[in-house]
């Protein structure tokens, strides 16, 4: 039954579903509509292929059993999840949420080179390739990373794979300038900073990040630490990077920023800053260029439409949206 | 009805920069492919205001338009196609870079901004612009964002898609909208991700914020000469299966050592069959290792020598090499297709076997000069087409080629793109389901069609592709 047709059959053509991995971010873009059914992916590794770099994975995988498996070759692939024996692949997707490693991995995004999914006909439809170059059609894998579910229900992915660093170490430090540690840094892997205190992650061969450490981590006084530190959970923020150097003087309460990628961690449920100071703060370099409006009717209207083509009856997910300022409709 | 087109983009642009005579209008008919079609008006803008503006005017007079930059694309995605002659937006004269971020290591730049342009402009602070396609010179960062461009540091650093944050668009409807952002989670899809490598379907980009990435503080580029092909290509699966991630792994056959050589005259092996350039980037300690390790790797595996480049000069008389292979070709005959597939790595072997036998068996001349590291093929047909019968021949060689590859778990194009040279090809892999969901997201973007019509996606649902069924008004 652990078929990607059974999986189709399941989510069938008609009455509203909402799918569900391991709920580590259940609230996302929404409540589920209490009315809808719920559905669960497929699970499991399907093939692991070292000598390609990539791995076959089925949707309802959680990322631990995913780590694992890769990891016997010496690889990994690049999805993370403060949960991960809970989160699963599918859901991670769907969210479209990176971790703390994304100054260094990357967004979620990049991972996925093939996705095979439901559609709102209880269809199976595949795009993309099992292959680590192509641009063989339009990207729906992108479209679907960060959907919510809302326009398709992922049931399998390709993902790249890349060879496990020989080592991965972390560093604090109280009183450091993250910024400056995160320009002199030869592509780290993590830079976090509470306002006081700063982490470095760094991931390669072992000679390169002891030098690395020798040179520019301890003369700031870094001291080696297991890993990274928890996330404060009440809210997580988006901001131009440059932005974060305004934090100090405006975050109410406890947060983490990621340096360099500019996801902001709050404890409370409040963002930081001012959403509209936020366009240019302040503390950043004046830009012509920084993002416009938050709410662009025309952004809307694509994903209005996007909507409409993809789910004509608004059975997929029902309640949710990817888009903030475009309020979900119910399902007819 | 054209004379209201011209007069209306004369209005919304100025007389001097809308041009409609035929001598222009044949010089935009076709870009670097061998597809040609017709133009109807080709227009300047100056800026994104320009830009919506003219897509307007194409919109109220509901004519088709086609965007271009240099014109470099292989595939016919700025051939302008279709029964009724597009509008030809090109955007070579919006070519500033507006913002450089060292510290954040963001560009923003306007789409005809040359690629290797953008690289020299930010090299002086340490960083550039990854994607390297062998046209780099010539090929703009906009066309790029429309295909996705690739090249051979694309094995480590990724295609265009990662390295592009955001991008302003016009639409169809010359409404202007920002697609991603700055920061790291804009609201909503990722719309962005969707546009790259939307083959210039989806609207036509006005400004890009790219990613600039820091240049590697150590290099080692290795040369390795082979006896046979077949053993390069197993060297190729040995160096991956390794566990390491070259910068670049790229590949030439002997016809195009041979021609290379000629033209550079870098110290090619020209006995050898086939040649593999391999680069190393990282820290120091990480390029040391893995230097040895691969040149263990392609000694064990048979190359008959090893050369580590000792100098900068070295190094990049062997890229220059690499990368006018498809000038130097000219020595063989005057006209060349130049073909692009991935194949899965371990694949390679086989495939350009086949390919070779598919070629032979048609008596045309070969050259192999490609992306080994990431299973992407160039196979390279050259040919005089003023000799009777080549051109069918060229196109038969090319269709079993790209069915060669589909069979062997392959895709149809790495980094070309799709256009019109491989629409018909698209049922080849994907079904009627997949193309129609595909035909949906395009749609989302263009109701009214008319932004670069009859490119990527085969018109007729899920026939069976035939690579000489194009769209009428366009011909080789």
């Amino acid at each position: 039954m652990n078929t990607l047709e059974a999986f189709a059959d399941l989510v069938g053509a008609s009455g509203a579903v909402a799918v569900e991995g391991g709920r580590t971010q259940w609230s996302l873009g929404g409540p589920a509509d209490p009315d809808a059914r719920l559905v669960r992916a497929p699970s499991g590794v399907v093939s692991h292929e070292p000598e390609e770099m990539i791995v076959r994975v089925r949707a309802g995988t959680p990322l631990e059993e995913l780590r694992a498996a890769t990891a016997e070759a010496g690889q990994f692939a690049a999805l993370e999840a403060s949960e991960p024996a809970l989160a699963t692949v599918g859901g991670v997707l769907a969210c479209g949420r990176s971790g703390v490693r994304r100054l260094g991995w990357g967004p979620v995004r990049d991972a996925v080179l093939e996705v095979t999914a439901v559609d709102a006909g209880g269809s199976l439809i595949r795009a993309g390739a099992p292959l680590v170059k192509n641009v063989t059609g339009f990207d729906l894998c992108r479209l679907l990373v960060g959907s919510l579910g809302t326009l398709a229900l992922i049931a399998e992915v390709v993902l790249r794979c890349k060879p496990l660093p020989e080592v991965e170490r972390w560093w604090r430090a109280e009183g450091a300038d993250p910024f400056g540690v995160a320009a002199t840094l030869y592509r780290p892997l993590s830079v976090l900073w509470d306002g006081r205190c700063t982490w470095v992650g760094l991931a390669g061969y072992g000679a390169d990040v002891d030098d690395q450490e020798r040179r520019l981590l301890r003369p700031s006084g870094f001291e080696e630490v297991a890993g990274p530190p928890p996330l404060p959970g009440g809210g997580r923020w988006s901001y131009p990077p440059a932005a974060l150097a305004g934090l100090p003087g405006a975050a109410g309460g406890p947060w983490l920023a990621e340096i360099g990628v500019g996801v902001v961690h709050t404890a409370a449920g409040d963002p930081p800053f001012d959403p509209a100071s936020h366009v240019r703060p302040a503390a950043a370099a004046p830009s012509a260029f920084q993002p416009g409006p938050a709410h662009q009717p025309a952004l809307a209207a694509i994903h209005r439409r996007l909507k409409e083509a993809f789910d004509p009856t608004g059975r997929l997910n029902p309640w949710r949206s990817p888009l903030r300022s475009l309020p979900p409709q119910a399902s007819r | 009805m054209q004379d209201g087109l011209v007069d209306a983009l004369r209005r919304a642009l100025a007389p001097d920069r809308v041009h409609a005579d035929p001598m222009e209008l044949a010089l935009y008919a076709r870009d670097a492919s061998m597809i040609s079609g017709q133009a109807s008006v080709v227009c300047f803008p100056l800026d994104g205001a320009e830009v919506a503006a003219a897509v307007r005017v194409c919109a109220d007079h509901g004519r088709p338009f086609v965007a271009r930059g240099s014109g470099t694309g292989l595939a016919g995605g700025a051939t302008p196609a279709g029964d009724v002659p597009p509008v030809v937006i090109v955007t070579t004269k919006m070519n500033r870079v507006l913002e450089v971020d060292a510290a954040q290591r963001v560009a923003w730049v306007e789409p005809g901004v040359l690629n290797l342009d953008l690289s020299r402009a930010v090299a002086h602070l340490g960083l550039h612009f990854a994607p390297d396609p062998s046209s780099q010179q010539s090929c703009s960062v906009g066309g790029n964002v429309a295909n996705n461009s690739g090249g051979p540091h694309c094995l480590l650093y990724g295609v265009t898609n990662p390295h592009v944050l955001a991008v302003e668009v016009v639409l169809p409807d010359g409404e202007t909208v920002l697609l991603g952002g700055v920061d790291p989670e804009p609201d909503g899809l990722d719309l962005r991700g969707v546009f790259v490598g939307s083959e210039g379907t989806m609207g036509i980009a006005t400004r890009i914020a790219v990613r600039l990435t820091p240049l590697p503080p150590s290099v080692a580029t290795l040369l390795a000469d082979f006896p046979t092909m077949g053993e390069a290509a197993s060297a190729v699966s040995a160096v991956i299966a390794a566990g390491v991630v070259p910068a670049a792994l790229e590949m030439m056959d002997a016809n195009i050592v041979e021609v290379v050589e000629a033209y550079v005259r870098c110290g090619l092996p020209t006995d050898a069959a086939a040649v593999l350039i391999v680069e190393l980037d990282g820290l120091p300690a990480g390029v040391e290792t893995e230097t040895s390790l691969v040149s263990k790797l392609l000694l064990d595996k048979g190359a008959r020598s090893v050369r580590v480049a000792s100098s900068a000069q070295e190094r990049e008389s062997w890229w220059k090499a690499r990368k006018s292979a498809f000038g130097a070709i000219a020595r063989i005959a005057p006209n060349y297709y130049l073909h692009d597939c991935v194949v899965p790595r371990s694949r390679l072997v086989d495939v350009l076997a086949e390919v070779g036998r598919i070629c032979a068996a048609e008596d045309l001349v070969l050259g192999n000069v490609f992306h080994a590291g990431d299973g992407n093929l160039h196979p390279l047909i050259v040919f005089d087409r003023r000799v009777p019968g080549v051109l069918d021949k060229v196109h038969r060689a090319g269709q079993a080629i790209i069915e060669a590859c589909v069979r062997a778990g392959g895709s149809l194009s790495g980094e070309h793109g799709i256009g019109l040279e491989k629409r018909d090809a698209m049922p080849l892999v994907f079904s009627a389901a997949d193309l129609e969901a595909q035909r949906r997201l395009r749609d989302a973007f263009d109701p009214l069609g008319l932004c670069n019509p009859e490119k990527v996606l085969p018109r007729g649902g899920s026939r069976c592709g035939d690579l000489a069924d194009l769209p009428a008004g366009a011909w080789v």
